[in-house]
């Protein structure tokens, strides 16, 4: 069964991402929304857990990024930046969604 | 009674869209600055984000607050204190924030930044010297 982890909080604020990053098995999914997507930016404690999971791919929303004022290069390597119909289309490929609100 | 000018600080901790709490306080400030007090604002932990520059809102159909802090000068609110460990902990730098200036009349209009980079440490004494502190 494959997942698609959703985190829309911020990894500074809340434990969200913490755990879902604590329950994501490999093969999996997370898409960073919302707030989420400050778990997506280079030199942060977010970034190390970003790059030492093994076998998860992990996705960004690109207008929550330049909402916030965050240029695709401050995205730490190997996060995709999906739109909209990306995000409909990872929740589409995987079996289920696992939310971490 | 005469009436007494009083310290406020503004505590600002969350990051700007997930929540309202960043535009309510802005919100709040502006109203404020109409009563001639002495009004300062700090901006720490995710609090930091709000004054990142670049922020382009048209893709998720919410509005772009993030302008209004630049006439905060206007409205003689020209302390804005960042807490630098904030920053650090988020991969930014003070040149990631928009350049927020004031014009001093006293000095013939001379453009002046607003926002001063203190220390934890700094922003816990800065808050101590306070009569009323804010928080969003």
């Amino acid at each position: 069964m494959s997942e698609l982890h959703t985190v829309n909080k911020s990894p500074f604020e809340k434990s969200s991402f913490a755990s879902c990053m604590e329950h994501v098995l490999e093969g999996s999914a997370v898409l960073l929304y919302e707030d989420g997507v400050y778990a997506a930016i280079k030199g942060t404690a977010a970034e190390g857990k970003v790059k030492s999971a093994q076998g998860v791919k992990f996705y960004a929303l690109g207008s929550d990024l330049k909402a916030r004022g965050l240029s695709d290069e401050r995205v730490t390597n190997g996060v995709e930046i999906v739109d909209y119909e990306g995000f409909v289309d990872l929740a589409a490929e995987h079996d289920k969604v696992v939310a971490w609100v | 009674m005469a009436e007494q000018i009083k310290n406020f600080l503004y505590l600002n901790r969350r990051a700007p869209y997930g929540t309202i709490y960043a535009w309510e306080s802005l919100e709040v400030v502006l109203i404020g600055a109409a009563f001639d007090q002495k009004v300062s604002l700090a901006f720490l932990d995710d609090g930091v984000f709000q004054i990142v520059k670049g922020q382009d809102t048209a893709g998720v159909e919410m509005k772009n607050f993030s302008p209004t802090y630049s006439a905060l000068g206007d409205y003689d609110v020209n302390q804005l204190y960042v807490e630098q460990e904030s920053l650090e902990e988020r991969g930014l730098t003070i040149d990631d924030l928009m350049h927020l200036t004031w014009e001093d009349e006293d000095e013939d209009w001379a453009e002046k930044d607003s926002i001063r980079v203190v220390s934890r440490a700094e922003l816990a004494k800065i808050i101590e010297q306070q009569d009323i502190v804010f928080s969003f």
